[in-house]
Protein backbone atom coordinates (compact mmCIF):
# COMPACT_ATOMS: atom_id res chain seq x y z
CA UNK A 1 0.00 0.00 0.00
CA UNK A 2 2.66 2.65 1.10
CA UNK A 3 4.73 1.75 -2.11
CA UNK A 4 2.11 1.85 -4.13
CA UNK A 5 1.97 5.53 -3.00
CA UNK A 6 5.38 6.63 -3.60
CA UNK A 7 4.44 4.94 -7.41
CA UNK A 8 1.69 7.56 -7.76
CA UNK A 9 4.32 10.08 -6.96
CA UNK A 10 6.63 8.67 -9.88
CA UNK A 11 3.30 8.42 -12.08
CA UNK A 12 2.14 12.16 -11.41
CA UNK A 13 5.64 13.42 -12.58
CA UNK A 14 6.32 10.96 -15.24
CA UNK A 15 5.49 13.57 -18.21
CA UNK A 16 7.91 16.09 -16.56
CA UNK A 17 10.57 13.40 -16.08
CA UNK A 18 10.48 13.03 -20.08
CA UNK A 19 11.08 17.02 -20.23
CA UNK A 20 13.70 16.41 -16.98
CA UNK A 21 15.99 13.81 -18.97
CA UNK A 22 15.62 15.85 -22.44
CA UNK A 23 16.86 19.09 -20.10
CA UNK A 24 19.99 17.20 -18.31
CA UNK A 25 20.65 15.82 -22.20
CA UNK A 26 21.17 19.71 -22.93
CA UNK A 27 23.44 20.14 -20.04
CA UNK A 28 25.43 17.08 -20.81
CA UNK A 29 25.98 18.34 -24.28
CA UNK A 30 26.75 21.86 -23.25
CA UNK A 31 28.86 21.46 -20.07
CA UNK A 32 31.81 20.37 -22.12
CA UNK A 33 31.82 23.39 -23.94
CA UNK A 34 32.09 25.40 -20.77
CA UNK A 35 34.74 23.50 -19.68
CA UNK A 36 33.05 20.97 -17.42
CA UNK A 37 34.61 17.31 -17.62
CA UNK A 38 32.01 14.39 -18.01
CA UNK A 39 32.73 13.28 -14.44
CA UNK A 40 32.37 16.96 -13.19
CA UNK A 41 28.46 17.08 -14.66
CA UNK A 42 27.89 14.21 -13.49
CA UNK A 43 28.67 14.83 -9.87
CA UNK A 44 26.84 18.23 -10.52
CA UNK A 45 23.79 16.92 -11.21
CA UNK A 46 24.07 14.54 -8.69
CA UNK A 47 25.11 16.76 -5.68
CA UNK A 48 23.07 19.74 -6.98
CA UNK A 49 20.18 18.14 -8.72
CA UNK A 50 18.96 21.76 -9.42
CA UNK A 51 18.80 22.49 -13.59
CA UNK A 52 18.77 26.48 -13.41
CA UNK A 53 21.45 26.53 -11.14
CA UNK A 54 23.73 24.41 -12.90
CA UNK A 55 22.94 25.53 -16.20
CA UNK A 56 23.94 29.39 -14.81
CA UNK A 57 27.32 27.94 -12.82
CA UNK A 58 28.23 26.41 -16.71
CA UNK A 59 27.11 29.23 -18.50
CA UNK A 60 29.51 31.57 -16.06
CA UNK A 61 32.58 29.32 -16.21
CA UNK A 62 31.94 28.99 -19.70
CA UNK A 63 32.64 32.70 -20.66
CA UNK A 64 35.82 33.02 -18.24
CA UNK A 65 33.55 34.53 -15.37
CA UNK A 66 34.94 32.75 -12.70
CA UNK A 67 34.97 30.87 -9.43
CA UNK A 68 33.18 32.86 -7.41
CA UNK A 69 30.71 34.51 -9.17
CA UNK A 70 29.64 30.92 -10.79
CA UNK A 71 28.88 29.92 -7.35
CA UNK A 72 27.37 32.94 -5.98
CA UNK A 73 24.95 32.57 -8.89
CA UNK A 74 24.49 29.12 -8.49
CA UNK A 75 23.33 29.51 -5.19
CA UNK A 76 20.74 32.02 -5.31
CA UNK A 77 18.97 30.37 -7.55
CA UNK A 78 19.12 27.57 -5.56
CA UNK A 79 17.99 30.31 -2.33
CA UNK A 80 14.53 29.24 -3.09
CA UNK A 81 15.31 25.81 -1.67
CA UNK A 82 14.97 27.03 1.66
CA UNK A 83 12.21 28.21 2.06
CA UNK A 84 10.48 25.35 -0.21
CA UNK A 85 12.02 23.10 2.49
CA UNK A 86 10.65 24.78 5.51
CA UNK A 87 6.83 24.42 3.77
CA UNK A 88 7.55 20.71 3.55
CA UNK A 89 9.17 20.02 6.80
CA UNK A 90 6.70 18.42 8.62
CA UNK A 91 5.92 15.85 6.18
CA UNK A 92 9.89 14.25 6.76
CA UNK A 93 10.29 12.35 9.83
CA UNK A 94 12.81 9.34 11.20
CA UNK A 95 16.41 10.46 11.75
CA UNK A 96 18.23 13.31 10.98
CA UNK A 97 20.35 11.72 8.34
CA UNK A 98 17.02 9.79 6.71
CA UNK A 99 15.24 13.66 6.67
CA UNK A 100 18.53 15.30 5.02
CA UNK A 101 18.58 12.17 2.39
CA UNK A 102 14.89 12.63 1.20
CA UNK A 103 15.15 16.15 1.42
CA UNK A 104 17.78 15.90 -1.50
CA UNK A 105 14.60 14.83 -3.70
CA UNK A 106 12.90 18.20 -2.92
CA UNK A 107 12.84 20.18 -6.38
CA UNK A 108 10.58 22.60 -7.80
CA UNK A 109 8.38 19.81 -9.84
CA UNK A 110 8.47 17.09 -7.01
CA UNK A 111 7.75 19.69 -4.83
CA UNK A 112 4.77 21.77 -6.75
CA UNK A 113 2.91 18.04 -7.14
CA UNK A 114 2.90 16.85 -4.12
CA UNK A 115 1.12 19.46 -2.73
CA UNK A 116 -2.60 18.28 -1.79
CA UNK A 117 -6.17 19.61 -2.73
CA UNK A 118 -5.53 20.26 1.07
CA UNK A 119 -2.58 22.36 1.23
CA UNK A 120 -1.12 20.05 3.15
CA UNK A 121 2.49 18.08 1.35
CA UNK A 122 2.41 14.66 0.52
CA UNK A 123 6.05 12.86 1.42
CA UNK A 124 5.23 9.75 -0.78
CA UNK A 125 4.29 11.67 -3.59
CA UNK A 126 7.23 14.06 -2.89
CA UNK A 127 10.02 11.26 -2.83
CA UNK A 128 8.47 8.81 -5.36
CA UNK A 129 8.24 11.75 -7.84
CA UNK A 130 11.66 12.89 -6.79
CA UNK A 131 13.24 9.28 -7.05
CA UNK A 132 12.18 9.55 -10.52
CA UNK A 133 13.03 12.92 -11.44
CA UNK A 134 16.93 12.13 -9.92
CA UNK A 135 17.50 9.09 -11.71
CA UNK A 136 16.35 10.97 -15.34
CA UNK A 137 18.20 13.93 -13.96
CA UNK A 138 21.54 12.20 -13.48
CA UNK A 139 20.97 9.70 -16.27
CA UNK A 140 20.42 12.10 -18.72
CA UNK A 141 23.63 13.73 -18.01
CA UNK A 142 25.39 11.19 -18.58
CA UNK A 143 23.90 10.40 -21.73
CA UNK A 144 24.27 13.79 -22.71
CA UNK A 145 28.07 14.07 -21.83
CA UNK A 146 28.86 11.17 -23.49
CA UNK A 147 26.95 11.17 -26.63
CA UNK A 148 28.06 14.99 -27.00
CA UNK A 149 27.94 16.49 -30.40
CA UNK A 150 25.76 13.77 -31.87
CA UNK A 151 23.03 15.34 -29.99
CA UNK A 152 23.12 18.83 -31.71
CA UNK A 153 22.24 21.64 -30.51
CA UNK A 154 19.17 21.50 -27.81
CA UNK A 155 17.79 25.03 -27.99
CA UNK A 156 16.94 24.31 -31.29
CA UNK A 157 14.75 21.73 -30.17
CA UNK A 158 12.76 24.97 -27.99
CA UNK A 159 13.70 22.79 -24.97
CA UNK A 160 14.15 26.14 -22.85
CA UNK A 161 10.74 26.88 -23.55
CA UNK A 162 9.50 24.14 -22.21
CA UNK A 163 10.32 24.75 -19.14
CA UNK A 164 7.60 28.31 -18.22
CA UNK A 165 5.24 25.91 -20.09
CA UNK A 166 6.00 23.65 -17.46
CA UNK A 167 5.68 25.62 -14.48
CA UNK A 168 2.07 27.19 -16.13
CA UNK A 169 1.22 24.49 -16.13
CA UNK A 170 1.85 23.73 -12.63
CA UNK A 171 0.64 27.06 -11.33
CA UNK A 172 -2.87 26.83 -12.52
CA UNK A 173 -3.52 23.43 -10.82
CA UNK A 174 -2.59 25.38 -7.34
CA UNK A 175 -4.73 28.21 -7.61
CA UNK A 176 -7.95 27.87 -6.12
CA UNK A 177 -8.96 30.65 -4.28
CA UNK A 178 -8.50 34.46 -4.67
CA UNK A 179 -5.69 34.92 -2.10
CA UNK A 180 -3.86 32.10 -4.15
CA UNK A 181 -4.58 33.96 -7.09
CA UNK A 182 -3.05 37.20 -5.63
CA UNK A 183 0.14 35.74 -4.92
CA UNK A 184 0.60 33.94 -7.94
CA UNK A 185 0.29 37.67 -9.52
CA UNK A 186 2.15 39.63 -6.77
CA UNK A 187 4.82 36.79 -7.02
CA UNK A 188 5.17 37.49 -11.08
CA UNK A 189 5.11 40.97 -11.16
CA UNK A 190 7.63 41.14 -8.18
CA UNK A 191 9.74 38.98 -10.43
CA UNK A 192 9.35 40.73 -13.68
CA UNK A 193 10.25 44.04 -12.34
CA UNK A 194 13.46 42.37 -10.83
CA UNK A 195 14.32 40.34 -13.55
CA UNK A 196 16.03 43.72 -15.30
CA UNK A 197 17.81 44.66 -11.53
CA UNK A 198 19.10 42.21 -9.81
CA UNK A 199 21.29 38.90 -10.83
CA UNK A 200 19.26 35.63 -11.70
CA UNK A 201 18.14 33.87 -8.73
CA UNK A 202 17.25 37.28 -6.90
CA UNK A 203 14.23 38.23 -8.48
CA UNK A 204 12.86 34.38 -7.88
CA UNK A 205 13.52 35.02 -3.91
CA UNK A 206 12.34 37.53 -3.84
CA UNK A 207 8.97 36.85 -5.52
CA UNK A 208 9.03 34.49 -2.62
CA UNK A 209 7.94 37.10 -0.16
CA UNK A 210 4.31 37.29 -1.92
CA UNK A 211 3.74 34.83 0.43
CA UNK A 212 3.12 37.07 3.49
CA UNK A 213 -0.11 38.15 2.19
CA UNK A 214 -1.22 35.42 4.02
CA UNK A 215 0.36 36.08 7.45
CA UNK A 216 -2.00 35.68 10.05
CA UNK A 217 -4.73 34.23 7.96
CA UNK A 218 -5.81 30.80 9.88
CA UNK B 1 48.16 26.49 -21.86
CA UNK B 2 48.13 22.99 -19.86
CA UNK B 3 48.77 24.70 -16.73
CA UNK B 4 46.12 26.78 -17.05
CA UNK B 5 43.92 23.83 -18.60
CA UNK B 6 44.66 22.07 -15.02
CA UNK B 7 43.70 25.62 -13.47
CA UNK B 8 40.31 25.80 -15.07
CA UNK B 9 39.36 21.97 -14.35
CA UNK B 10 40.60 22.59 -10.52
CA UNK B 11 38.06 25.83 -10.41
CA UNK B 12 35.33 23.48 -12.31
CA UNK B 13 35.82 20.63 -9.06
CA UNK B 14 35.13 23.73 -6.83
CA UNK B 15 32.58 25.14 -8.37
CA UNK B 16 30.65 21.67 -8.63
CA UNK B 17 31.89 20.94 -5.10
CA UNK B 18 30.72 24.33 -3.34
CA UNK B 19 27.71 24.52 -4.96
CA UNK B 20 26.55 20.75 -4.42
CA UNK B 21 27.19 21.14 -0.73
CA UNK B 22 25.51 25.01 -0.54
CA UNK B 23 22.19 22.83 -2.36
CA UNK B 24 22.12 20.05 0.14
CA UNK B 25 21.76 22.31 2.84
CA UNK B 26 19.25 24.89 1.21
CA UNK B 27 17.17 22.05 0.61
CA UNK B 28 17.50 20.05 3.86
CA UNK B 29 17.53 23.52 5.92
CA UNK B 30 13.66 22.95 6.91
CA UNK B 31 13.41 19.33 7.36
CA UNK B 32 16.93 18.41 9.11
CA UNK B 33 16.03 21.72 11.72
CA UNK B 34 12.27 21.79 11.71
CA UNK B 35 11.35 17.83 10.33
CA UNK B 36 8.35 15.82 11.79
CA UNK B 37 6.79 18.70 13.54
CA UNK B 38 3.88 20.99 12.27
CA UNK B 39 4.77 24.67 11.19
CA UNK B 40 3.38 27.09 13.56
CA UNK B 41 0.01 28.64 12.85
CA UNK B 42 0.84 31.68 11.73
CA UNK B 43 3.22 30.23 9.09
CA UNK B 44 0.63 27.98 7.49
CA UNK B 45 -1.38 30.51 5.77
CA UNK B 46 1.74 31.96 4.70
CA UNK B 47 3.61 28.80 3.63
CA UNK B 48 0.12 27.92 1.49
CA UNK B 49 0.52 30.97 -0.68
CA UNK B 50 4.32 30.09 -1.13
CA UNK B 51 3.90 27.76 -4.69
CA UNK B 52 1.41 30.03 -6.10
CA UNK B 53 3.84 32.66 -5.75
CA UNK B 54 7.32 30.36 -6.93
CA UNK B 55 5.73 29.17 -9.76
CA UNK B 56 4.58 32.41 -11.20
CA UNK B 57 8.01 33.80 -10.59
CA UNK B 58 9.62 30.88 -12.21
CA UNK B 59 7.48 31.40 -15.26
CA UNK B 60 8.04 34.72 -15.60
CA UNK B 61 12.00 33.87 -15.01
CA UNK B 62 11.78 31.59 -16.97
CA UNK B 63 9.80 32.68 -20.34
CA UNK B 64 11.36 36.08 -19.90
CA UNK B 65 14.54 36.14 -18.50
CA UNK B 66 17.91 37.42 -19.77
CA UNK B 67 20.96 38.29 -18.03
CA UNK B 68 19.50 40.62 -15.74
CA UNK B 69 17.82 42.30 -18.40
CA UNK B 70 14.04 41.06 -19.72
CA UNK B 71 14.32 39.08 -23.00
CA UNK B 72 11.29 38.58 -25.67
CA UNK B 73 12.07 35.64 -28.00
CA UNK B 74 10.86 32.87 -29.40
CA UNK B 75 9.85 31.34 -25.32
CA UNK B 76 6.80 33.50 -25.61
CA UNK B 77 5.66 31.98 -28.74
CA UNK B 78 6.16 29.09 -26.94
CA UNK B 79 4.57 30.33 -23.54
CA UNK B 80 1.51 31.28 -25.96
CA UNK B 81 0.71 27.95 -27.08
CA UNK B 82 1.34 26.54 -23.45
CA UNK B 83 -1.62 28.85 -22.89
CA UNK B 84 -3.61 27.56 -25.93
CA UNK B 85 -3.10 24.33 -24.72
CA UNK B 86 -3.80 24.79 -20.88
CA UNK B 87 -7.01 26.66 -22.06
CA UNK B 88 -8.16 23.55 -23.94
CA UNK B 89 -7.84 21.11 -21.43
CA UNK B 90 -4.64 19.31 -22.77
CA UNK B 91 -2.69 17.06 -20.43
CA UNK B 92 0.74 18.19 -18.67
CA UNK B 93 3.02 16.48 -21.82
CA UNK B 94 1.03 18.43 -24.34
CA UNK B 95 1.40 21.52 -23.12
CA UNK B 96 4.99 21.58 -22.41
CA UNK B 97 5.34 19.53 -26.09
CA UNK B 98 3.28 22.60 -28.07
CA UNK B 99 5.62 25.09 -25.80
CA UNK B 100 8.79 22.93 -26.93
CA UNK B 101 7.13 22.59 -31.08
CA UNK B 102 6.33 26.44 -31.05
CA UNK B 103 9.66 27.72 -29.79
CA UNK B 104 11.45 25.34 -32.29
CA UNK B 105 9.16 26.48 -34.97
CA UNK B 106 9.30 30.38 -34.25
CA UNK B 107 13.56 29.64 -34.36
CA UNK B 108 13.13 28.19 -37.71
CA UNK B 109 11.55 30.48 -39.49
CA UNK B 110 13.33 33.78 -37.91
Amino acid sequence: MSSSQYRDGARKVAPIAVAAFAFALSFGVLAPTSGIETLEAIVMSATTFAGSAQFAAASILGVGGGVVSAIVAATLLNARYAPISVSVAPIFVGSPARRLLESQLIVDESWALSKRPDGRYDRRLLVGGGLLLYVCWVGGTAVGVLAGDALGDPSELGLDAAFPALFLAILVTQVHSRLELAAAVLGGVIALALLPAAPAGVPIIAAAAACLIGWRRS
Amino acid sequence: MSHRLEAILNEVWIVVAVVGAATVALKSVGPVLLGGKPLPEHLTGVVALLAPALLAALVVTQAVGGDEEIVLDARLAGLGAAVVALLLRAPLLVVVAAAAAATALVRLLT
